[in-house]
């Protein structure tokens, strides 16, 4: 064991895991993260907090991990190269450690012209592969970046994302590779509307024995409404929305329960794809949706691990 | 190569000038009559357009290459031309602002933005590609620097904005990293992509203080 993480423990145990993104709020109430938490706790084995997603100030992800951590769950705490040198970085990785944090998601970050603070000045002064190297090398060597030693152990069990959908279509298993290769022990994949593109990515991935080496859970993203489904088919660069879902969901009665019903499909048919070993619920500002959904999809309860 | 510039809007001219009345526009016969930003014609047309916000230039000149110290007679007749005035508008570089502000007392005052050193890709279309960090990549890259030509300076991109080639930013600026894999595929390199390029070191660059060098 690496960190010995609840989600660290269920993958190593060959269960399907479910992790749950949790968005902390605008502002800083703790209440805010807490409620969320304890609606979405027996739906998941882990809990995902952003980071700043998409450039927009919200509560840091070390903090809402930390209330999480108290109410007894197992937080990934995402960790973004956009806004913080190697220093900061660094030094929140050790914050984590203190507060019992086990689980670190390692990304680049939106660019900040997507946010709301589009004239602030982006740091980047390392990139999500070093960052899992960073990690690695602050787990398994007890050294910073410097080769300064560290006082005492950082388990951490280290993930990354990558997005199957963006291009070069043919490059996308070697950056995965890359991320292996730098330390990533689970990676989590941008939202999978079109299965058959992600199954032949997964193929790749497989033929290059990666999935051996990395548990690989599959983004999914609830969608609650037709503009939402056009709008990230349109808008979010990356994800790609067929456009026969789209027309399903403008023919339904009950767009809401069709959304669901699409979603269930979907974990459905990336359950059968080898090589993936669970997934990743994204419901942006709908965390309410994912024990439903998470139910319906037969996968409660979560293993006692 | 050039200095690429861009005027400045005239309102914040106007406020950095601030009660100075009695001007002096200074352009620069380099980058900027290149670029059409500080020539003879924009240096008119600058003195034009401060007249009518009620200001009065004294007189303008378009220096040969702001950048380069005068020679002892040209600078002494430069400054008895400035004499009277109660501010300086350098239509130039920073670099040339600085260099007429060596020669007077008097605030000297950009009236263009430098927003970086560019190459001439096309007939007048310039492009950055060296963001000077003085630890250079390019041996690793394809000869395309990550830095620059990356919206996030990744050094192991491409990252998941990068849609057809195109950045995420804007589908008008084609993805660095799509350009180094290209150039890679071009070269039979594209084996260097497996290897992990490590942390860079930014202390030879702006992050590690002002940067000078001397001619042994």
């Amino acid at each position: 064991m690496k960190a010995g993480t609840n989600l660290e423990r269920v993958l190593e145990a060959g269960q399907f895991a479910v992790t749950a993104e949790i968005g902390p709020p605008k502002g800083g109430s703790a209440k805010v993260i807490a409620s969320k938490g304890e609606m979405l706790a027996h739906a998941a084995d882990a809990f995902n907090v952003t980071d700043n997603q998409t450039a927009v100030v919200r509560m840091c992800s070390l903090s809402a991990c930390g209330i999480l951590k108290q109410l007894g769950l197992d937080p990934v705490m995402q960790m973004l190269c956009r806004d913080k040198n190697r220093i900061g970085l660094q030094s929140d990785v050790l914050g984590a450690v203190a507060l019992g944090i086990g689980n670190l998601l390692c990304l680049t970050g939106d660019h900040v012209k997507f946010g709301n603070h589009p004239s602030s000045k982006i740091v980047f002064d390392i990139d999500s592969v070093q960052l899992i190297a960073a990690v690695k090398m602050m787990r398994d060597e007890g050294l910073f970046i410097s080769g300064e030693e560290i006082a005492g152990p950082t388990p951490m069990f280290i993930g990354a994302v990558e997005n199957p959908y963006a291009d070069p279509f043919e490059f996308r298993t070697t950056r995965l590779a890359k991320k292996v290769k730098a330390g990533a022990d689970f990676i989590q994949t941008q939202a999978i509307f079109d299965v058959g593109k992600f199954a032949r990515w997964m193929k790749e991935i497989c033929d290059r024995g990666l999935d051996e080496q990395v548990h690989i859970l599959a983004g999914i993203i609830p969608v609650k409404a037709v503009g939402m489904a056009r709008y990230m088919r349109d808008y979010v660069s990356g994800v790609e929305i067929p456009d026969e879902m789209i027309q399903r969901l403008e023919g339904a009665k009950d767009v809401q329960e069709e959304g669901i019903q699409i979603i269930l499909e979907i974990i459905e048919e990336v359950k059968l794809i080898p090589g993936v070993h669970g997934v990743h619920i994204q419901a942006v500002g709908w965390e309410k949706i994912v024990p439903e959904i998470v139910e319906r999809a037969g996968l409660l309860p979560r293993p006692m691990m | 190569m050039k200095s690429i510039t861009a005027q400045k809007p005239l309102d914040e001219l106007l406020e950095n000038l601030g009660k100075a009345k009695m001007l002096f526009v200074v352009g620069c016969g380099t980058c900027p009559t290149v670029l059409g930003t500080g020539g003879v014609e924009q240096v008119s047309s600058l003195a034009e357009e401060l007249r009518k916000k009620g200001k009065q230039v004294k007189g303008s000149m378009v220096l040969p290459v702001a950048c380069e110290p005068l020679p002892l007679d040209a600078r002494r007749e430069f400054i008895s031309s400035v004499k009277g005035a109660e501010a300086v508008l350098v239509m130039s570089c920073a670099y040339g602002v600085r260099a007429v502000a060596d020669y007077l007392e008097i605030p000297v005052l950009p009236a263009l933005n430098t927003l970086f050193v560019g190459r001439e890709v096309g007939p007048g279309v310039f492009v950055e590609e060296c963001s000077q960090c003085g630890d250079c990549v390019l041996a690793l890259t394809g000869g395309i620097c990550p830095i620059t030509m990356c919206a996030k300076s990744l050094f192991n991109g491409p990252c998941g904005g990068s849609v057809a080639g195109k950045c995420e930013i804007n589908t008008e600026v084609p993805c660095g990293w799509q350009l180094i894999i290209d150039r890679l595929a071009t070269l039979g390199r594209l084996s260097q992509l497996e290897e992990i390029i490590p942390f860079h070191n930014w202390s030879t660059s702006p992050a590690g203080g002002p940067r000078r060098y001397s001619i042994e």
